[in-house]
Parts: C-alpha cells; sequence; structure tokens
C-alpha cells in the first residue's frame, strides 16, 4: 500500500491538471473571500442587499478574525466540485489510459492498490485545505493593513476545528469522486453526474425541501446539505441571510453533519472497494 | 521448481450465454516461448487476462507460476502487455516506467536498464503522449520488463507496427526469450509466431484446438514426387511403403517417409520404368495447417 500511496503522489503532483484544479479552487477562495469583500467596503453596495454597514460587515469577514469561516465558506460548493472533479480524475484516468491493468499487474493487490490511491488523494486535499488557509491567513492580514484594522487570529483550536472540517468536506467530496470514476470507469460521465448532483440537484432539493416535507427529511441526509450545514456550523452565514452563502444551510447541527459527512466517506470508500475487487478490468 | 508455468485447467470464460473462451487447457513450459495463435475474436486476450487475474474465470482453473491468477507473489515475477500499451500521456516515458517501478517495488534504476534494453534511452525524456506507435509499444515492452520477469506476457507486440518494426520487436522478443526467461506470446499471425516461438497453442472461437511445437504441427512433410505415369509410379510406392503412406495432389505423388527414404523411392521407381522429374520435400505451412484445423473445427460444431 505505501508503494502504491508513493506512485500515487507523485502521480498526482506531476498531472498538471491537480494544479489547474488547485489553483481556480486558491483563485475562486481569494476572489470571494477576500477580493470582491474588500471591493464592496471600497466601493458603495448597491443591489438588494445594500442597506446600513454591509460594507463594514461583509468587510469584517474578510478580516483575520474571520479566517475560519472566510476559509472554508467555499469548500461546500466550488471547492467541492473542484475535489470532485479531482477525484474523478484520479480514478477515472486510470480507465481512460487503460492504465489500471498496469497497476493492477505490477504487484500489489487490488485493495492496496485502491487505498493507496485513496490516501493519496485524502493527503492531497488537507494539503490544499492547508494551502487555502495559509493563502486565505494571508489575503486576510493584507486586507486589514490596507483598511487600518486590527489584526485579531482565531484561536488555535478554532484553526484545526476549521482545517478538519474544510478536510472532512473536500474529502468526502474527493472521494465520492473518487467513487463515480471507479464506477463509470471513465472521467467524463463520472463528472457530469458528479457536478449535476453536487450543484443542481443538491440546490434544488433544498429549495423544495422549504416547502414539501418529505424533500426537507430526505435533504437532511444528503451529502452537499450536511458539508454546508458544517460550514455554518463554524460560522459561515446562510444561503438566503444578507450576504449569505450558497450551498450553506443550518438545517442540520454541525456535529451530526460531521458524521453524516463521515458516513458518507466510509460509504464511498467501500463500494470503491467492492467494485475494484469484484469487477473484471476487461 | 515448477517445470509448468502456466497451466490452466477447462478454463472458460462466459458473457452470458456465449463462452469467449471454452475449456481451454494451457500449458506453458518453463524457459520457452509460447506463441498463442487465432484470429482476432478468438479469445486470446481474454484467457491473457484471466491469467493475470485482470478477468475472473466463469469456471475451471488456471494457476500461474504455482499460485492463483492475480495474486500478489505470481504478479511480482510476472511482466506484461496485455492488448495495447498504457501509460499516463503527461508523464515522460522515463517517469511513466519510474512511476510503474514504485507500484512494483523495484528500484528506480532498473528504469534505465530497460530503456536501454527497449533501446527508449534517448528518448526517455519525451512525453510519452509524442511517442510514435513503435514506441509506445517498445515503452509498453519496458513496463512489462521492469520485475525481470520469470514470465513474460505479450499480447500481439506487433500490433499496427510497421514492417521494420515487426522485425525489431521480433527480434526483442527472441532476445528477450533467452537465458531462461519465460515468453508467452499471443499472435494472430502465423509467420510471426513460426519465427518466434517454441511451442504454439492454436485458439479459435475460444477452444483450444491443439497445443504442439512448431515442427510437430507442421509435421514432418512429406516427400512429393512428380513422375510419369503416375499410376503406375503408385503403384510402385504404394508396394514399396504400404497404401497408408501414398496419396496423390496436384498431379504428383506424397509420400509419407522422412528425407532418408527419397533415395531409395527414387531407384526403385526408376526399375520400374517409371520417369521421374522432380523429387523433393512439400512442407506445409503453418497457415495451411491452421486452416485445416479451423476449418475441421467449425465442421465438427
Amino acid at each position: 500500500m505505501i508503494a502504491s500511496f508513493l506512485a500515487e503522489l507523485t502521480k498526482l503532483a506531476r498531472r498538471p491538471a491537480t494544479w489547474l484544479v488547485v489553483g481556480v479552487w486558491l483563485t475562486l477562495s481569494l476572489l470571494f473571500g477576500y477580493v470582491f469583500p474588500y471591493f464592496s467596503y471600497r466601493g458603495t453596495p448597491s443591489g438588494p442587499n445594500a442597506g446600513a454597514n454591509l460594507g463594514e460587515r461583509v468587510l469584517s469577514e474578510a478580516l483575520p478574525a474571520a479566517l475560519v469561516p472566510a476559509a472554508i465558506q467555499g469548500l461546500p460548493l466550488f471547492a467541492g466540485a473542484l475535489a470532485l472533479l479531482l477525484g474523478v480524475l484520479a480514478t477515472g484516468g486510470e480507465y481512460g489510459w487503460d492504465t489500471v491493468k498496469i497497476l493492477l499487474t505490477m504487484g500489489p493487490g487490488r485493495l492496496s492498490v485502491l487505498a493507496g490511491k485513496l490516501l493519496a488523494l485524502s493527503l492531497v486535499m488537507l494539503l490544499v485545505v492547508c494551502a487555502t488557509f495559509i493563502v486565505d491567513g494571508a489575503a486576510s492580514l493584507l486586507v486589514a493593513s490596507i483598511t487600518d484594522k486590527p489584526v485579531h487570529w482565531p484561536p488555535i483550536g478554532a484553526l484545526v476545528t476549521g482545517l478538519g472540517a474544510g478536510w472532512l468536506v473536500v474529502g468526502m467530496w474527493c472521494l465520492a469522486g473518487a467513487f463515480l470514476g471507479i464506477l463509470v470507469r471513465g472521467t467524463a460521465l463520472g463528472v457530469g453526474i458528479g457536478l449535476v448532483w453536487a450543484l443542481a440537484v443538491e440546490n434544488l432539493l433544498r429549495i423544495f425541501g422549504s416547502i414539501v416535507e418529505v424533500v426537507d427529511v430526505v435533504q437532511r441526509f444528503m451529502p452537499g446539505t450536511n458539508a454546508g450545514a458544517l460550514a455554518a456550523a463554524l460560522g459561515v452565514p446562510v444561503q438566503g441571510q444578507p450576504g449569505g452563502t450558497p450551498g450553506v444551510t443550518d438545517v442540520v447541527g454541525g456535529t451530526s453533519a460531521a458524521l453524516v459527512l463521515a458516513a458518507y466517506l466510509a460509504v464511498f470508500v467501500a463500494a470503491s472497494a467492492v467494485l475494484i475487487r469484484r469487477r473484471d478490468i476487461a | 521448481m515448477t517445470q509448468l508455468l502456466v497451466q490452466t485447467t477447462n478454463l472458460t470464460k462466459r458473457y452470458g450465454p456465449r463462452a469467449v473462451v471454452d475449456h481451454v487447457g494451457l500449458q506453458v513450459r518453463r524457459g520457452e516461448v509460447y506463441g498463442f495463435l487465432g484470429p482476432n475474436g478468438a479469445g486470446k486476450t481474454t484467457t491473457l487476462r484471466m491469467l493475470l487475474g485482470l478477468v475472473r474465470a466463469s469456471s475451471g482453473t488456471a494457476r500461474v507460476l504455482g499460485a492463483a491468477p492475480g495474486a500478489p507473489a505470481a504478479l511480482a515475477r510476472i511482466g506484461m502487455l496485455v492488448e495495447s500499451p498504457a501509460f499516463y500521456p503527461y508523464l515522460s516515458g522515463r517517469d511513466n516506467l519510474r512511476v510503474f517501478a514504485r507500484y512494483a517495488s523495484v528500484p528506480v534504476a532498473t528504469v534505465d536498464e530497460v530503456l536501454e534494453t527497449v533501446g527508449l534511452a534517448d528518448r526517455a525524456k519525451d512525453r510519452a503522449s509524442s511517442y510514435s506507435l513503435g514506441m509506445k509499444q517498445r515503452l509498453g515492452v519496458a513496463a512489462a520488463l521492469l520485475k525481470d520477469p520469470e514470465l513474460l506476457i505479450l499480447d500481439e507486440p506487433t500490433n499496427g507496427l510497421d514492417p521494420a518494426g515487426m522485425a525489431d520487436m521480433r527480434t526483442l522478443i527472441r532476445r528477450l526469450g533467452t537465458g531462461g526467461r519465460t515468453v508467452l506470446l499471443s499472435s494472430h499471425l502465423l509467420g510471426e509466431v513460426q519465427q518466434v516461438c517454441d511451442r504454439v497453442g492454436v485458439i479459435a472461437e475460444g477452444r483450444l484446438l491443439r497445443q504442439a511445437t512448431v515442427g510437430e504441427l507442421r509435421g514432418h512433410g512429406s516427400l512429393r514426387v512428380a513422375a510419369e505415369p503416375l499410376h503406375q509410379a503408385r503403384a510402385v510406392a504404394e508396394r514399396l511403403l504400404g497404401v497408408e503412406r501414398v496419396a496423390v495432389h496436384d498431379g504428383a505423388l506424397l509420400l509419407d517417409v522422412d528425407d532418408a527414404q527419397a533415395p531409395r523411392v527414387n531407384r526403385e521407381l526408376v526399375l520400374a520404368g517409371v520417369a521421374v522429374r522432380s523429387l523433393g520435400r512439400a512442407e506445409r505451412s503453418l497457415e495451411e495447417i491452421f486452416f485445416e484445423m479451423t476449418a475441421s473445427a467449425q465442421g465438427a460444431a
């Protein structure tokens, strides 16, 4: 498994698509977390949510004290989608290039190859979440210094919880992607299904959840809802509120959301293992 | 030490009601270059995939290097190139091999050795996606050699190559088959198998029709005698050798005797007043034998 893990890390690190996805991820995080809030503060906010002190409030979310919610606010939505994409590329690509037959005949057993791959993906997710915190922290420091605001960092405990929660959210989406890549034995269909689910279906469920009770019950167990709920529990404003973030919801409590996400993670690992173990590589 | 590196008994793979591999009993001996010969769609690739543990058999058994197919202990001693070479297009040839070497837990230094063996060392830095088909094929063989395998499984390694590439590949395979390494090579090209292999298994429509050395398959051939008058020549030959060893084909006698008998046959015919125009060996090509076998298998079905 260590052999597969190291090989997998090499592949991920040398693959241009990985860097592209990570680059887009960090750029979006900076744009929505810092650049837009800063310009909202500097300019005259206008639009449906515009009102007294909105600029100040939006700016406060871009200061070091709000690093945790700022860094994880994008994870349930765009970063989750990007993590899913990375997961599908990592497994589906092996089928697309037919390298899966080489991996499974090089020596390590099938489950060992899979475990190495999923571990490597999980580590990459952790590194990217750390990078998000570092880049966002630097941006918040910059915002504070150019707006002459005081610099108060969140306590270490909050940072660690934020990192852990962020990793759980994107790790879950990434392994969901890895599972989809294995399920459809390719990339295009897996990415398509995954994104339609994460970006469209979950949002529709959220809309109908407020109207139809059954849908409300169902959506509480959906991966996207729980990812959003975990972010909300760490201080990200929920969708629908002024300054709220799409995909963030408080219909589920933080602990319960974390448990559901962990359960999804386990399910995706187990389902991938069953598929890899049982299916022919024809 | 196992003398049979590959042994299958009634190995069968069904997709729905159709058996693509049907009760195949294959034996590959240590140290030989074994040709697995059959037309496209005969079940060669599926059989090889079963031996590698990529595809699970519907019924029957297979032992590869004394273990069940796909067992890590056996896989560690097998190198393979099945169907087409596979690699990561964004990595160079060398980096592809380095990644595979990691999986196989072999020293990275092996990579340069195998690149040298297949003649790719000077292009190893280039992206694999920029390689020609022949180079990709050689990269595939290089990947198969990483583990310095006891058993090398090559599935149609000359597929799609130009004549020069084919010749190079065959020379390479023959070279790889020396020094105690066993090669299991599948091909739909009879000439290739004839050139490269020690023993051949012929497969068609999923069934293994025959397994023998190339020489055995071709038989020892027969003595072709063109003589006049033919009926008289035939009578003399039948008296001399027995009716069952004499046949007439294309206006000449085909005698089932070895070369050493040729002078005697010639003398008897001449003494009997028969004019002998020519006398020589008539060898059947593997191609003829192959079509004969597949035709009779289809006739029997």
